[in-house]
């Protein structure tokens, strides 16, 4: 059988070098581990050596060639069993993909039929079903009243009743029940071995629970502010968020961050900023960014279940606010869904987090200017719920985003893509986002409400692309 | 006021001088090779402690350099793990192959079968006879450099390579760099591109396993350039805080690519004694006493799996080869560097060990040269019917938006479906 040698590449980023010198000639006999010639690169001198046994058939690249593309054939040797040299074939362009799709598919079949099949029952499920709903609250449910703290709380708690495998991990989250007391109780009811302080090291904790998700446990990592988590990034985003397909589907990294996220109140410019944006650009990260009670504690249980790692951002300015929850004993809301938080026809107002509280005192301003506001909750960044927002859009043909965070490469950036991809025969107006300036957010109390979004900025937003401004 | 470059015009200009230090290995291409200042220690003198010890007291092996193999080729002292001519000749295949293997992928990526490789060569016993001294399920957090456990763990070579050439076998569906494995069934945790990430995992899974009630322990290997890294430093306190039952393997092979172990601070210490100071039971062995790896090992699974804590481990050797098929070591380090290290070669002092006691000859290592060298071409072979890379023998297409979550999202499956339908519109012949 006639080989193929061909030119190698010395690094994964080579792509072509020179042939420097042939040390074997045609006829040649080598054998496995003889040096066939030398390749040089910018880099370095590297000698090609033979794999095979075998006899040189033809040169095909003199000595001396340079810019050999890697993978182009350089000369053929006959294999063992001594075959004559294969005739010259002319030199090889890199395999086309046309060809990488034939040999694929001959190989690993895909049949047309069943892959249209399979689309038609995709789009059915995009335009028909899309993304699970809210399960029904049955009626006659009481309602109570809870602030958001103790929703994140109560979470917890369940899910540690529930799955023993689930413990929490973070700074101060036992002895002095959390920095904001989210963790409020916690180490009474399940002891220093599930509620476990820790050093004073972000990028430990998120290794060491990365490593316990992967043993078997369901951690839930607290930072204390997500602006401490840059140092875990790593962990979280090239360990935890890439682990199940790294390993090609064998390893899981089942794990919760949570912690407070955005804007405080007068803690400068290193402790107030949205990381919603940052995380939810990462495939294989849940992101999630709740607003009022009932859906903090709906999907921190959620992400607590899931079997993907997820980043679960919450606002130290809405711990203590409180709404009324359904006083179930199981409510688990579904990820990756948006919700409608105040149906309107003429503007949809999409936004998530604490934007969605100004949004909504946006939309009352704007009864009074006889506009009628539909306001969106995204709740997950990651999935992002499109199909309700393109739903909403078909409806009210207007649209804004309200962003606690900065405008560039943000999640406003993302909704106003996707209006323009899929949504563009329904607008009636360019989609405008309103979000925080674009500056480190200063100290002072005067300069950071002028940095920050507010509900007087979503109403001239809104009412700009009503042409109402 | 006008200051020079020199410091003139500035007040207090004439005061001594500080001086810059950065550190220089001792040889650079083409110097002769003189390692005579490197302490070699007497084979058979290192205290062995209880498994059970307060840490302080493996203090003193920190600075050490714990062996068993001696120049006459005999076990020698406490660290004798006293293992039978079976298993010593078990290790001695296992390490052969490991080497065979190397030798072969990485000719492999010289003829452009795979783009990448990275060769254990001289440090085959830091890993292999390493893992013979854990339980098969014990989980390991490796390096890059840690071929020889999954041989040591019998991953067959087939798969290996799969990964390597990134074919249609490849279980790891084409995701990864070459020789980045990764076997859940071997208890082998994914290998990552970024250095010492595995080293707080390692230690995470290991407190895991206590917290569990288990009795699995988990081992980590990290070289010693990446002790640099701020993971390693989190391991060791996590480590050492919680009592985990896990080992830190550093294997010093003096060179991080082209920086020499100095960059990494081995100019003022000994790698085991950072150990020292976080509490940790620390032990320094030679790496290239195949006995010495294994019973240093032994002793840290033992004091794990006892409750007694941590331990790490230096396994001082040689990196032999490059750092991996992209570099080339002869424009940074001394030739004569790998003939002239005085610790020798793992593979023939094991062999010369079996053939001392009279269980090993001359003829029986050629023969299991030959047939490492055989059993990986076989496989070499096989594997390239699944196709080598760029040859297009790939998982379906599909499989790219799979594994990225648990389940398969909509928007995924929905960019799935828009990717196949546009490859069948431009390719339609396909």
């Amino acid at each position: 059988m006639a080989l193929e040698l061909k030119m190698p590449a010395l690094s994964p980023t080579m792509e072509e070098g020179t042939l420097a010198k042939w040390l074997v000639k045609e006829g040649d006999e080598v054998h496995s581990g003889d040096v066939i010639a030398e390749i040089e690169t910018d880099k370095a001198t590297m000698e090609f050596e033979a794999v095979d046994e075998g006899t040189i058939g033809k040169i095909l690249v003199p000595e001396g060639t340079e810019n050999v593309k890697v993978g182009e054939v350089i000369a053929t040797m006959a294999g063992e069993g001594g075959e004559a040299p294969a005739p010259a074939p002319a030199h090889e362009a890199p395999a086309q993909p046309a060809v990488e799709q034939k040999a694929a598919e001959s190989e690993a079949p895909e049949p047309s039929p069943t892959a249209t099949a399979h689309r038609a029952e995709i789009e059915h499920q995009f335009h028909n079903k899309g993304p699970a709903r809210d399960p029904e609250v049955p009626e006659g449910t009481a309602m109570k009243t809870v602030t958001v703290r103790e929703a994140l709380r109560d979470a917890m708690a369940e899910e540690m009743r529930r799955d023993e495998r689930v413990f929490v991990m973070g700074e101060e989250v036992a002895q002095y029940q959390g920095a904001y007391k989210v963790t409020q109780g916690l180490l009474d009811e399940f002891g220093p071995k599930r509620v476990i302080d820790t050093p004073i090291t972000e990028y430990g904790f998120a290794g060491i629970g990365s490593g316990a998700a992967m043993g078997g446990l369901r951690p839930i990592v607290e930072f204390m502010t997500f602006n401490f988590a840059m140092q875990a990034i790593d962990h979280i985003v090239n360990s935890a968020g890439k682990t199940n397909y790294m390993s090609g589907g064998q390893m899981r990294c089942p794990i919760v961050f949570r912690g407070p996220n955005g804007a405080a109140s007068r803690v400068g410019a290193q402790h107030s900023q949205n990381y919603g944006p940052w995380y939810a650009s990462v495939p294989g990260l849940i992101v999630i960014a709740p607003y009022d009670a009932a859906d903090a504690k709906g999907l921190l249980k959620a992400a607590i279940r899931s079997e993907d790692p997820v980043v679960f951002l919450e606002n130290e300015l809405v711990y203590g606010r409180t709404f009324d929850i359904p006083d179930l004993d199981d409510h688990v809301l579904p990820i990756g869904k948006a919700r409608v938080v105040k149906p309107g026809k003429d503007v949809t107002i999409v936004s998530y987090s604490i934007g969605v509280g100004l949004s909504l005192e946006a939309a009352e301003k704007l009864v009074v200017e006889g506009i009628d506001a539909e306001v969106i909750d995204l709740r997950t960044l990651r999935p992002l719920d499109k199909a309700t927002v393109l739903e909403s859009l078909a409806k009210t043909n207007r649209m804004i985003v309200a962003e606690e965070g900065w405008p560039t490469c943000s999640i406003s950036s993302e909704i106003i893509a996707i209006a323009m991809e899929e949504g563009f025969d329904h607008l009636d107006a360019p989609v405008l986002r309103v979000t925080d300036e674009d500056v480190p957010l200063p100290y002072a109390a005067n300069l950071e409400a002028l940095a920050l979004i507010d509900s007087d900025r979503i109403v001239a937003a809104a009412k700009k692309v009503c042409y109402r401004g | 006021m006008a200051n020079g470059s020199d410091g003139t015009g500035q007040a207090g200009h004439n005061r001594p001088a500080l001086s810059f230090h950065v550190p220089e290995p001792k040889f650079r291409p083409g110097d002769a090779v003189d390692f005579s200042d490197l302490k070699i220690t007497q084979a058979g003198a290192q205290a062995r402690p209880d498994e059970t010890c307060p840490a302080i007291d493996t203090a003193p092996l920190a600075n050490d350099l714990i062996r068993v193999l001696g120049e006459d080729n005999r076990a020698h002292g406490p660290w004798d793990p006293k293992l039978d001519p079976d298993t010593l000749r078990r290790m001695l295949s296992v390490m052969a192959l490991t080497r065979a293997f190397d030798e072969r992928m990485y000719r492999g990526q010289r003829q452009g079968k795979t783009s990448f490789y990275m060769k254990c060569t001289g440090e085959e016993a830091t890993s292999v006879a390493a893992a013979m001294a854990l339980a098969a399920d014990d989980m390991v957090f490796p390096s890059y450099r840690q071929q020889g456990i999954l041989l040591a763990r019998g991953y067959p070579l087939i798969e290996m390579i799969n990964q390597i050439y990134s074919n249609r076998g490849d279980k790891l569906k084409g995701r990864q760099l070459p020789i980045m494995y990764s076997s859940r069934a071997h208890s082998f945790f994914t290998i990552s591109g970024n250095l010492a990430t595995q080293t707080p995992q390692a230690v995470g899974w290991a407190m895991a396993s206590a917290m569990r009630g288990d009795s699995r322990i988990a081992a980590t290997w990290v070289g010693e350039g990446s002790t640099a890294e701020g993971d390693f430093h989190a391991a060791c306190l996590f480590a050492t805080v919680y009592n985990a039952p896990v080992i830190l393997n550093v294997v010093n092979n003096q060179w991080a690519i082209s920086s020499f172990s100095g960059f990494a601070g081995g100019e003022r210490a000994t790698f085991a004694a950072r150990g020292v100071g976080y509490g940790i039971a620390s032990l320094r062995v030679d790496g290239n006493d195949a006995l010495a790896c294994y019973a240093a090992e032994q002793w840290a699974a033992n004091r794990a799996r006892a409750n007694a804590g941590p331990t790490l481990i230096e396994h001082f050797s040689y990196r032999a080869e490059g750092h991996s098929t992209s570099d080339d070591p002869s424009q940074y380090r001394s030739a004569q560097e790998r003939s002239e290290w005085p610790l020798g070669d793992p593979v023939m002092r094991l062999k010369n060990h079996l053939i001392a006691m009279g269980e090993w000859d001359e003829e029986r290592q050629e023969k299991l040269d030959l047939d490492s060298a055989e059993q990986v071409k076989a496989a070499t072979k096989e594997a390239e019917k699944n196709g080598i890379l760029g040859h297009g023998l790939h998982h379906p297409f599909h499989t790219m938006f799979e594994d990225v979550f648990e389940e398969l999202p909509w928007h995924l499956e929905e960019q799935a479906a828009q990717a196949i339908r546009e490859r069948e519109i431009k390719w339609p012949a396909a």
